[in-house]
C-alpha cells in the first residue's frame, strides 16, 4: 500500500508540472493581455501607460524566461503575485477557498446521501410508483440547466415567498457572531448548495438504481436469500455494497471539481468563491492568478483520484489482490 | 370663498410637504451595487469606472462640476483665471484633513500633479501645457501654462485629478505602496473594509471639511456578478441604489416601475458617453467616403434607442455630445434614409464583400444592438458577420486595427479638446490603445482646427473653430455616430440628493441622505 501511494504521488507531481506548462501556454493563446485589459477599463491609455503595465506584469520578458520564473516559484510552493489585485495569489486563493469548500462540500454531501438513498429505494421498488416518481424527478434535474434552476429558485424562494436570502455568503452589515453567524451563513447556503447538488444527485440516483438492479440478479444474491437473510440485509449488505463501485468512481470525479466546479452557481448567487475568482481572472487575463487556480484545482483532482483508488480497495478487496 | 380657503390650505400643505422633504436627516446606511468588482481603490493608479464610483467618496478633486458643467468648489474654495488665460490661481479650503488626520495643503496639490503625470494617462495629457505649479502659501496653488488651454478649468474633477496624500506616497514606489490597499483621501467617506467578492464598506468621515456633511453613516457597495441577481437584489430590498449600467437595459422599465423606485438619467453630463461605429478608414470598402456615409444613412437610431435602449438616450448627430461644450444642434446631417444609403453604396463601388462587425462585449444590450445594426446594413445591401470576443479580445482587435466595423463608446469629459479630438486627429493614430484615433482618419484641416480651438481664449472663437471642424468631420464620416448613451441610476425614492452634479454617482455620496 505504501509503495502504491508513493508511486502514485510521484506520478501525480509529474502530471501537475505538465499541466502547469500546458496551461501556461494555453492561456497565452487567448487574444489580449492583462495590460491591455487594464488600459481598456481605464477608458484612456497611451503607449507609455500600456508599456508600464506590461513591465509590471513581467510581460516584457521573453516567454521561456517567464515560464522558467513561474516554474521556479511553483517548485518553491509560491503561486506568484497578482499585479492586478495587488496581492499574493496564494492569499487570494486561500481567502476564497473556505466559501467554495463550504458550498461544494455541502452540495457533495447532499447529492451523495440523497442520491444513493433515493437510488436504492427506486431499485427496491423497481417498476412501482415510487420508482417512477424518483426516476422522473432525477431525469428532470439531470436535464435542466443549472443556471435556470438557480434563477427559478431565487424567484420562487426569495422574491415571491421571501423565505431565503437570494444571494451572498452572509448578511452584509448584519454584525452576527458565533452561532447566530453560523445560522445566517447556513440560511444563505441553502439555495446555492441545493441547486448545485441537484444535478449530481440525479446522476447518483440513476447510477445507484441501475447498478443495484444489475447486481440484484446475480447468483450470490440468490444465495444470500436462500440462506434466509432478511430482505433489508440482503439489499444493504449484498446488493448495495457491490453496486457502489461505479458510484464511488463518480463521487471521485465530483470531488475533483470541489474547488473549481461551481462557477455558475457562485456567479448567480454572488457566492465569494474560487470559481468566480477564476472566471474573473480569465476575463481579465490575470495570468498568475488563473494559473494559480488551475494548479490548486488540478492538485485537488489528482488528490481525489488517489483517494478514490484507495476507497476502491476498501470497498472491493479484489482490486488490491489483482494489482 | 370656500374654494379660496381650500386652495390656500393645499398650497400650505404643499409648502409644508416641501419643507419636510427638503430637510436632510443625518444617519442611515446606503446599500449600492458595484459592477464589476474594482481591481483596487487607489484612484491615482486606477482609472476604471468601478474604481472611480467607489473611490469618488474617498478622494476629492479641487473642483466639482454642475449639470451644465460650471465649476463648483471642491477642495478649492475659489479660483481666478489670469487675463491672458495662462495662469490659474486656486485658494484651497483651510480645514481639510486627510483621513489619517494630517492637514491637506498646497504641497499635496503639487505632489499630486507630479504623481498623476507618471501614472494617469488622461492627467498626463491634461497637464501637458502646464509649465509650473507653485504654492506661494500653504493654501494657494498657481498653475502656469505655456499657452492658453480652453478646457483647463474642466480638468480638476476627482477622477481626472484626484488629490493624493504626499506624506503617504512621497519617496515610495507608488504602485507597490501598501497604502494602496487602505486608501487615504480627504473625501466625505473613509475606507473601512473590503471583503473581496462580497462587499466594500465605507464609513463617514467625522472630520470632513464641509460642516454637517456627509449625512450617511455608512455605505456598503455590494459585489453581485450576475445581472439578473443584481435586479433581484433591488427587488428584494437588499440594495437601494443601482448606479448606471448595473442592470441590463431590459430590466430598467420593470425596476423603475416598482413602487417606491425612482430613476434618473442625470449625472453623466460631464462624461457624455457617446457611441459610434469605428469604420476602418485604412482598408476595404470602409476606406471609401461614400460607403461610410451610406453606413451612417443605413442605421435606424430611433429604433435602437426605443427598442434596444428602452427609450433612453438620444441619437448622436455628430462627434460632439449635446451635453459637451460647443455642441451645435444645427450641424447634424445623417438621418435614417435607406434609399440614400443604397444610392451612395452604388456610387462607392461596393462589390458585396463581407465585413467583420465587432460588438462591444459588455452584455446582452450590446449584442442585440449589433444584431440590429447588422440587419440595418443588410437591408441596404451591406454584408456583415458578427465577430464574438470578450473584453480582452475586443481591446486587442481594436487597438491592433483588426476589424472592419467596430462598436465603441467613449467619454467626452465636457470639452471637445479633452474627449472628442482624440478620436479624429492624426497625431492620435497609434496602435496599442483602444481610445485614440482607432479608425485611422486623417485630415490636415481637422488637425489644424482642433489644435487652434484648444488654445483659443474666447469661447466665441472656440465655438466658431469647432463648428468648422465638426462640419468637415461630419461630411467625411470617419465613423458612424449612433447614440448619446444614458445610464439610468435607479434608486429607492427615500434616497435623496444622490445625484447633484454633472459627475453624478461618481462624485461621491457627499450630499446624499435617506428619508425616514
Amino acid at each position: 500500500m505504501a509503495l502504491f501511494l508513493a508511486r502514485r504521488l510521484g506520478k501525480g507531481i509529474l502530471v501537475l508540472l505538465a499541466i502547469v506548462v500546458l496551461n501556461f501556454f494555453l492561456i497565452r493563446l487567448a487574444p489580449g493581455d492583462p495590460a491591455l485589459v487594464m488600459a481598456g477599463e481605464a477608458g484612456a491609455g497611451d503607449e507609455l501607460y500600456v508599456a508600464q503595465l506590461r513591465e509590471k506584469f513581467g510581460l516584457d520578458q521573453p516567454l521561456p524566461l517567464q515560464l522558467g520564473l513561474y516554474l521556479r516559484s511553483i517548485l518553491s510552493l509560491d503561486l506568484g503575485y497578482s499585479v492586478r489585485q495587488q496581492m499574493p495569489v496564494g492569499r487570494l486563493i486561500l481567502d476564497r477557498l473556505p466559501a467554495t469548500l463550504l458550498l461544494t462540500g455541502t452540495a457533495f454531501l447532499i447529492s451523495l446521501t440523497l442520491g444513493v438513498a433515493l437510488g436504492a429505494l427506486a431499485a427496491r421498488r423497481a417498476g412501482r410508483l415510487a420508482d417512477t416518481a424518483i426516476t422522473a424527478l432525477a431525469l428532470l434535474f439531470y436535464a435542466t440547466p443549472l443556471f435556470w434552476v438557480s434563477l427559478m429558485a431565487i424567484i420562487v424562494f426569495s422574491v415571491r415567498l421571501d423565505w431565503l436570502p437570494a444571494f451572498g455568503f452572509e448578511t452584509v452589515g448584519g454584525g452576527y457572531t458565533g452561532l447566530a453567524r453560523a445560522a445566517d451563513i447556513a440560511r444563505h447556503l441553502v439555495l446555492p448548495s441545493l441547486t448545485l447538488g441537484l444535478f449530481f444527485m440525479a446522476v447518483y440516483v440513476r447510477m445507484t438504481r441501475a447498478s443495484m438492479l444489475e447486481v440484484a440478479g446475480l447468483d450470490f444474491v440468490k444465495t444470500a436469500r436462500a440462506k434466509g437473510l432478511r430482505e433489508g440485509t440482503v439489499q444493504r449488505r449484498h446488493v448495495l455494497r457491490n453496486a457502489l463501485l461505479p458510484v464511488v468512481t463518480l463521487a471521485g470525479l465530483q470531488a475533483g471539481t470541489l474547488v473549481g466546479g461551481a462557477i455558475l452557481t457562485e456567479t448567480v448567487f454572488a457566492w465569494p468563491g474560487i470559481g468566480r475568482l477564476m472566471y474573473e481572472a480569465l476575463l481579465q487575463r490575470d495570468y498568475n492568478l488563473l494559473l494559480g487556480v488551475f494548479v490548486v484545482s488540478s492538485a485537488m483532482v489528482l488528490l481525489f483520484n488517489l483517494v478514490t483508488d484507495v476507497i476502491y480497495r476498501v470497498v472491493d478487496p479484489r482490486i488490491e489482490a489483482a494489482s | 370663498m370656500v374654494r379660496l380657503i381650500v386652495s390656500g390650505a393645499v398650497v400650505l400643505l404643499a409648502l409644508a410637504g416641501a419643507a419636510v422633504a427638503q430637510a436632510p436627516k443625518p444617519g442611515g446606511v446606503a446599500n449600492a451595487v458595484i459592477q464589476p468588482e474594482p481591481p483596487g481603490l487607489m484612484l491615482g493608479l486606477l482609472q476604471n469606472g468601478p474604481t472611480q464610483m467607489v473611490a469618488g467618496n474617498i478622494y476629492e478633486g479641487l473642483l466639482r462640476y454642475s449639470e451644465t458643467l460650471e465649476p463648483k468648489p471642491g477642495l478649492a474654495e475659489s479660483w481666478t483665471v489670469g487675463p491672458d488665460g495662462k495662469t490659474y490661481t486656486f485658494s484651497l479650503v483651510k480645514n481639510a484633513t486627510w483621513h489619517d488626520g494630517k492637514p491637506f495643503t498646497a504641497a499635496d496639490v503639487l505632489f499630486s500633479v507630479e504623481f498623476l503625470k507618471q501614472t494617469h494617462p488622461r492627467a498626463r495629457g491634461n497637464m501637458a501645457k502646464v509649465t509650473s505649479v507653485a504654492a506661494p502659501d500653504p493654501h494657494t496653488v498657481v498653475f502656469t501654462l505655456s499657452e492658453p488651454f480652453g478646457p483647463f478649468l474642466g480638468v480638476f474633477e476627482v477622477g481626472s485629478l484626484p488629490m493624493i496624500p504626499k506624506h503617504v506616497y512621497e519617496g515610495t514606489d507608488y504602485k507597490t505602496n501598501p497604502a494602496n490597499n487602505t486608501p487615504i483621501g480627504t473625501g466625505p467617506f473613509m475606507f473601512k473594509e473590503w471583503k473581496k467578492g462580497s462587499f466594500i464598506r465605507l464609513v463617514k468621515n467625522p472630520n470632513y471639511h464641509v460642516a454637517g456633511r456627509p449625512y450617511l453613516d455608512e455605505i456598503y457597495w455590494h459585489v453581485i456578478p450576475d445581472a439578473a441577481s443584481r435586479a433581484v437584489a433591488f427587488e428584494t430590498g437588499k440594495v437601494d441604489i443601482l448606479p448606471g449600467g448595473s442592470v441590463e437595459n431590459f430590466d430598467v422599465p420593470r425596476l423603475s416601475q416598482m413602487k417606491g423606485a425612482c430613476v434618473t438619467g442625470k449625472g453623466w453630463e460631464f462624461f457624455g458617453p457617446h457611441s459610434w461605429l469605428w469604420l476602418n478608414n485604412r482598408q476595404g470598402p470602409t476606406a471609401n467616403k461614400a460607403f461610410r456615409q451610406a453606413v451612417s444613412y443605413a442605421i435606424d437610431r430611433d429604433f435602437a434607442r426605443d427598442v434596444i435602449w428602452n427609450g433612453l438616450g438620444k441619437p448622436a448627430i455628430g462627434p460632439v455630445s449635446s451635453s459637451t461644450r460647443f455642441f451645435n444642434a444645427k450641424l447634424g446631417q445623417y438621418s435614417y434614409d435607406p434609399a440614400k444609403a443604397k444610392a451612395l453604396l452604388k456610387q462607392s463601388g461596393y462589390k458585396g464583400e463581407t465585413l467583420r462587425l465587432l460588438p462591444v462585449p459588455y452584455g446582452e444590450t450590446w449584442q442585440r444592438w449589433a444584431e440590429a445594426v447588422k440587419q440595418n446594413l443588410e437591408d441596404v445591401g451591406i454584408k456583415t458577420e458578427i465577430v464574438a470576443t470578450d473584453v480582452a479580445g475586443w481591446n486587442q482587435k481594436t487597438s491592433e486595427w483588426d476589424y472592419d466595423i467596430a462598436f465603441t463608446y467613449l467619454y467626452q469629459y465636457g470639452d471637445p479638446a479633452l474627449g472628442v479630438a482624440r478620436n479624429y486627429i492624426s497625431s492620435q493614430i497609434a496602435k496599442g490603445s483602444p481610445f485614440n484615433n482607432v479608425e485611422g482618419y486623417s485630415n490636415p484641416a481637422v488637425d489644424k482646427g482642433f489644435a487652434e480651438a484648444a488654445v483659443a481664449v474666447s469661447p466665441a472663437e472656440r465655438q466658431a473653430l469647432y463648428d468648422g471642424v465638426v462640419k468637415t468631420v461630419i461630411e467625411d464620416a470617419p465613423v458612424a455616430w449612433l447614440l448619446e448613451l444614458q445610464f439610468p441610476t435607479i434608486t429607492r425614492c427615500k434616497v435623496k440628493d444622490l445625484v447633484t452634479t454633472g459627475i453624478g454617482v461618481n462624485d461621491g455620496f457627499r450630499d446624499a441622505w435617506i428619508e425616514r
